[in-house]
């Protein structure tokens, strides 16, 4: 009994700092709609300068005083962060801004390099609060009470803020009516900064509370991550109340998990996840969403046509070059050329889901990942000749795709998003545990071509025909009747059912055409690199491909192979330089302040102005 | 005549509240039939059942001998039966005929085929329907372009697509000027006469209703209160009572029908 | 604003760095150097700097076979897939003549993967696992430090010298981490089949819930306990642990908890009492050890973490191996580097021609609190090739080399 009892103590104070940065998360997404990918980096320089300030300010109230002003730092950056990087993309494709907070990032994390360096530090334990209490016989920290009695006074606060306030009847409003605020006369930039302010505090605030229980390090922004999302999703977004029990019960399982289940700590709130919206839709206390279809809002994607004459003259002689690569470059060419098209058809399948089907997966390296080690797997267990397991890679994929597909179609938006991840992740775990079969982390090595394809030339050309044919063909898919019965599905579901199109049927179909899509890219990858490992199946790899569509374009039919392109071959070129990171960080903030329709978005409207290209009549 | 729709004791109810009760009625071949009530009658309701959106609570509804009660609204439309929206629906990426072509490639089962170009597909009947609604000089422009009165019609030319034995039209004239208003209906009307469709319409405007309709239904509180001609319910005692002060509204109607 | 202007200076610097590097490339020879230099910055900056102070030293004295030698350095982001495209790049854009490189033991295997296939070599410098000597090996890949078999069995033979008969693991939950318990397991019923292994605790990498990782062990009650957690982790363990009373009465051992890049971070909360394998710089008084750490000291006004040691061992290394080989040409290296015998700071280390391990060891201690910050006491320096398994199992082990 006392042991369950201190568990659950364990659970609740633990919930505290968990609660305090999806709260943050919570509020953010809730008014702005924004998807802050750079939440876990408030919570880290939060960490790093309550850090810093407990060095000066000494004593009990030093400490609490410390945390309070890591949360007023933290919370004027997220100010900072909001006016000069997200107000310039508002009015861009719903999800665009993911791309701008991916840039923060980058920068922070080299930021936080150069001010507090590469060592970890750990937390100062707080004067009066060191010792333990015992209960029922067994020890409980004194700080994890004060933890467990403090958040009860935070959800209050916040409660009074958001429902008794008049700020907060407006930032309600926000939550439900963007444009009925603005109607009402209310300066929606500054309501928006406001929240950007308070939830970077609190995130601020949730690292500086850790440290006596832990410290500060450079991978802690991304390391949060994925739990805060988890949070704010099985609670249902924007909901603080459901961010506060979704915190309670993931930290309250996951201590019984370690305890009884020491193996399940890496998937158990991804289990948790998956069971709240198979039961629930839109997480506990969430609603449903009123947001348009995502990646879809704004001004709507333009009619197009198949390529003409001259777009394939083009595009035909842009192969003729890329054929020539192994003659006249060097082989590290033929390999860097190689990775991008591999990479690109990977965004490309991406893409068809969703630009055309404004079907957002956060978990699409599942399909990439899962082709590989369907390949890696075929190979190295029942030793599979290459060419008949890299052509079953694509279908491993798919049938993959059918499966989860299934499960998440039928839900929509954010909450579609955070379904596909978890089931990325339920993946990504499997393959990580399952040694025996996998390899685990090790991952499957020696991996390679048959030998009249091993040459770096050979294979060379095998991903340029396949990948090269594989992006024409998801080009092609467009244009089809299939492409367009996407297309109408996520223009008007109404219309499109009230003409016999089975809209979920259609993009079901289409997310496990997708999802071999990636297999086959996956198949290039892991014949390619000889080996394969989980690290390819992680969330940090959707995102790669997510990014690169919203950069080159989410409304244009090459978005994500110009995207996909620009991007690798930058990063290949930053890569060599010290601080790359801060660098790529800055450019992709930049592209993203200048570019918000995408690279070729933005450039098209820039052709059109100049009279280049042929506009659209308004 | 023959009846092409037949409803039998159609119910609704949503929690304890009952929104449609007991509605019976036909829609016969080549008929202009409206359906109109105040607010809150159970028009909207009456209708999402009709097309699938809703499943009754109790009814059934015939599609000549076909039961359509709980059907998708796919299924329903496969079976012959077109409708508009109130709030236009229309793929807002697509140029106008290429809206008309999907439709066709829906009703022609071809929307898995990945080999085609979609806009070459039905191109011919999509310029015919486009045509018909007076929209083929708009037809590659981009919907997301046109005025509201152009995509009315366009969903018109969509919803005849696979040449339907029954059109459903929800408030077709909403959010129109008076003038479009019934130069649609007007448009309607000539199709239905020259393709013989039967035509089942709710409707808010009075003019387009008494201008247009071979027969008036109205429904209040859920309850079919009259049934009959355009002139039999002009001059129904219930009717009137039920659009208070509406009496004004038929007045003007007479003179304009007179006129 | 200024932000922006630091960068664009420090990448016209670095731009300028690369081509000066493109202009010295006839005469120097070049090894392709590849780490997780951001990820893992708190590793690889110490073992970078062992690197060139291993370079200093080598080419003040005429370089080899007459030529200067280069590393060029390259962050891999901690991606397997990028660190075989650079590795490419390196061995055939940039002329490098064999490759070096890597913590994390993944990407380590997918070079060696990589190296095996296209005939270059390999010298794993920092990853443990033993796969890649063993199960993974391969003609053309070579490991310089102590692998996580030999350091758990370094630390199995103290345990199994105490009367402790129940012991609680606690890992990350990652091939390491598994390799470290599995090793630890078998290496101490080997010696003590009486004991029991009353918990594993599998605690993700980097995602301790330390609070709930100490009660389930303190409700095994083990004798001991044997700790494979490291950085972040390890810090929140032993805070929890001391703070619940966890390790009071117990028998603690850590699995490179003594290294300066693990211990130091601590500071005065570090650990006393564990029997931890580490790196105790501080406490050399003379010989090959105490000069290598004084010159350390001296060039970076720094102390040397174990990474320092290695990267210094791996430039060391490199240069004995080509100048062994008398040429840069991959099939002479590989030769020379089977049964290449070099003097280091730790003393004389072989590449055993059997499996490619080197025989660098490791030293074991007891942990200590000294001015204010965790210090080894009692420590010794345990020869690697003691505690190598014999050549027939080795053979047994290495089904893919030839």
């Amino acid at each position: 009994m006392g042991l369950f009892i201190a568990q659950l103590l364990t659970g609740l104070a633990n919930a505290a700092g968990l609660f305090l940065v999806a709260s943050g998360l919570s509020l953010i997404f809730g008014v702005t709609r924004i998807v802050n990918f750079a939440h876990g980096s408030f919570y880290m320089l939060g960490a790093f300068i309550g850090y810093s300030l407990m060095q000066v300010l000494p004593g009990f109230f030093g400490f609490w005083a410390s945390v309070l002003l890591a949360g007023v730092a933290v919370g004027l950056i997220g100010v900072i962060v909001e006016i000069c990087v997200l107000r310039p993309v508002y009015k861009a494709p719903e999800l665009f801004q993911l791309v701008a907070t991916f840039g923060v990032i980058l920068v922070i994390q080299d930021l936080a390099l150069m001010t507090w360096g590469a060592v970890d530090v750990l937390g100062p334990r707080v004067p009066g609060l060191k010792g333990i209490v015992r209960v029922l016989g067994e020890p409980v920290p004194q700080y994890d009470l004060a933890l467990i009695a403090l958040t009860p006074f935070v959800l209050f606060a916040l409660w009074y803020l958001i429902s008794k306030t008049r700020i907060g009847i407006l930032v309600r409003a926000a939550t439900q009516d963007r444009e009925m605020v603005g109607a009402l006369g209310v300066n929606q930039a500054w309501l928006f900064t406001g929240v950007f302010f308070l939830g970077a505090a609190l995130a601020g605030i949730g690292g500086a509370i850790q440290l006596p229980k832990g410290g500060a390090d450079l991978l802690m922004d991304f390391n949060i991550l994925a739990a805060i999302f988890v949070v704010v999703v099985i609670g249902g977004m924007g909901s603080l109340p459901g961010a506060y029990i979704a915190a309670v019960l993931i930290s309250v399982l996951n201590v019984f998990g370690v305890t009884y289940i020491p193996q399940s700590t890496l998937v158990l709130m991804f289990v948790v996840m998956a069971v709240v919206l198979m039961v629930k839709p839109y997480g506990l206390l969430g609603r449903e969403e009123v947001a348009g279809e995502h990646g879809q809002v704004g001004e709507p994607e333009r009619p197009f046509k198949p390529a003409g004459t001259q777009g394939r003259l083009l595009v035909g002689g842009l192969l003729a070059i890329l054929a020539f690569v192994p003659l006249f470059g060097s082989s590290f060419l033929s390999v860097l050329v190689s990775d991008v098209l591999i990479f690109c058809l990977f965004a490309a399948s991406l893409h068809f889901i969703l630009g055309l089907g404004g079907l957002v997966s956060f978990g699409h390296a599942a399909y990439f990942g899962g082709g590989a080690y369907v390949a890696a797997l075929l190979v190295s267990t029942v030793g599979a000749p290459m060419e008949v397991a890299f052509l079953l890679a694509p279908v491993g994929a798919c049938l993959g795709a059918v499966i989860i597909g299934w499960l998440c179609i039928r839900l929509t938006g954010v909450y579609f998003a955070m379904l596909t991840m978890a089931f990325a992740q339920l993946l990504w775990s499997l393959v990580f545990q399952w040694d025996e079969f996998t390899g685990g982390d090790d991952g499957l090595v020696d991996i390679w071509p048959a030998p009249w394809l091993s040459g770096t030339t050979a294979y060379y050309y095998l991903t340029l025909v396949v990948g090269v044919g594989g992006i024409i063909f998801l080009r092609h898919m467009a244009h089809t009747p299939f492409g367009y019965a996407l297309r109408a599905s996520r223009d008007s579901k109404r219309q499109a059912e009230a003409t016999g199109i089975h809209t979920k049927r259609i993009q079901w179909a289409a997310f496990a055409f997708a999802g071999a899509m990636a297999g086959l890219a996956g198949s290039l990858f892991v014949f390619s690199k000889g080996s394969i490992f989980p690290t390819e199946l992680e969330i940090a790899r959707s995102f790669d491909a997510l990014i690169v569509i919203f950069l080159g374009g989410v409304k244009t039919l090459s978005g994500a192979v110009v995207g996909g392109a620009s991007l690798e071959f930058v990063k290949d070129f930053l890569t060599r330089f010290e601080y790359w990171r801060l660098t790529l960080g800055l450019l992709i903030i930049v592209v993203v302040i200048l570019a918000p329709d995408g690279i070729v978005g933005s450039l098209r409207k820039f052709g059109e102005r100049l009279g280049v290209l042929r506009g659209v009549e308004n | 005549m023959t009846e092409v729709l037949r409803t039998d004791g159609l119910s609704k109810s949503f929690g304890g509240v009952r929104a449609v009760h007991q509605v019976s009625f036909g829609v016969r071949e080549g008929e202009l039939l409206a359906l109109i009530g105040p607010n809150g009658a159970g028009k909207t309701t009456c209708f999402n059942m009709l097309m699938g959106q809703l499943k009754p609570t109790s009814g059934e509804i015939y599609l000549r001998d076909e039961n359509l009660a709980g059907l998708a609204p796919r299924e329903i439309w496969r079976k012959g039966v077109g409708r508009t929206f109130q709030i236009t629906a229309t793929y807002q990426s697509m140029t106008v005929i290429e809206n008309v072509q999907m439709a066709l490639i829906s009703h022609h089962r071809r929307l898995y085929s990945i080999i085609p170009y979609a806009h070459k597909l039905y191109r011919q009947e999509a310029m015919a329907l486009l045509e018909l609604v007076g929209m083929a000089d708009q037809a590659e422009r981009a919907c997301a372009i046109l005025a509201y009165g152009d995509l009315k019609r366009l969903e018109l030319a969509i919803a005849l697509s696979h040449d339907p034995s029954l059109l459903l039209m929800d408030e077709p004239t909403a959010g129109m000027a008076p003038k479009e208003r019934i130069k649609l209906m007007q448009l309607t009307a000539d199709i239905v006469k020259q393709r013989k469709i039967s035509v089942l319409f709710t409707e808010h405007d009075m003019d387009v209703v008494f201008a247009h309709s071979h027969r008036i239904m109205v429904l209040n509180r859920g309850v079919l209160i009259a049934n009959g001609s355009v002139n039999e319910i002009r001059n129904d005692a219930k009717v009137k009572e039920v659009y208070l002060g509406g009496g004004n509204l038929f007045e003007k109607e007479k003179d304009s029908s007179n006129a | 604003m200024q932000l922006r202007k630091t960068s664009i200076g420090i990448a016209m610097v670095a731009m300028m760095g690369l081509f000066s590097g493109v202009a010295q490339a006839a005469e120097t020879i070049k090894v392709g150097e590849i780490n997780h230099y951001k990820r893992m910055a708190a590793f690889a900056n110490p073992y970078k700097d062992g690197i060139n102070l291993g370079l200093d030293e080598i080419n003040a004295a005429g370089g080899v076979l007459g030529k200067p030698l280069e590393f060029i350095f390259r962050d891999d982001q901690g991606k397997p897939g990028e660190a075989i495209k650079i590795a490419e790049e390196l061995m055939t854009r940039d002329g490098a003549v064999m490759l070096t490189g890597t913590i994390l033991s993944h990407v380590g295997l997918a070079i060696s993967s990589y190296a095996g296939e296209k005939e270059h070599l390999y010298l794993a410098s920092e990853p443990l696992a033993d796969a890649l000597v063993w199960e993974k090996g391969n003609e053309y890949t070579f490991r310089l430090r102590t692998s996580t078999y030999m350091q758990a069995s370094m630390l199995a033979e103290a345990a199994a010298k105490t009367s402790a008969k129940t012991y609680a693991t606690i890992a990350p939950n990652y091939a390491y981490g598994k390799d470290a318990v599995a090793a630890f397991k078998k290496a101490l019923l080997k010696l003590r089949p009486d004991v029991k292994f009353v918990t594993e605790q599998w605690p993700a990498l980097f995602k301790i819930d330390a609070g709930a990782e100490v009660q389930a062990i303190e409700r095994a009650k083990p004798d001991a306990i044997y700790n494979v957690t490291f950085g972040g982790d390890l810090a929140k363990f032993v805070r929890e642990g001391t703070t619940r009373g966890l390790f009071e009465g117990r028998k603690v051992y850590g699995l490179l908890t003594g290294e300066p890049e693990y211990i130091d971070p601590l500071k005065d909360e570090a650990p006393v009492g564990w029997v931890v394998t580490g790196y105790p710089w501080y406490d050399f008084k003379s010989g090959p050890n105490k000069v290598f750490v004084d010159a350390y000291m001296a060039k970076y006004n720094a102390s040397p973490g174990i990474g320092s040691l290695v990267g210094y061992m791996t430039a060391k290394s490199v240069a004995a191996g080509i100048t062994a080989a008398g040429s840069t040409d991959t099939e002479a290296l590989v030769k020379a580097f089977k049964g290449l015998t070099l003097q280091t700071p730790v003393g004389e280390i072989t590449f055993r021609k059997q499996d490619h391990q080197s025989t660098m060891g490791a030293f074991v201690g007891t942990t200590a609190l000294r001015d204010g910050g965790g210090v080894m006491v009692n420590w010794e320096y345990k020869e690697g090739a003691d505690y190598l398994p014999s050549d027939e199992e080795v053979k047994m082990m290495r089904p893919a080399a030839k």
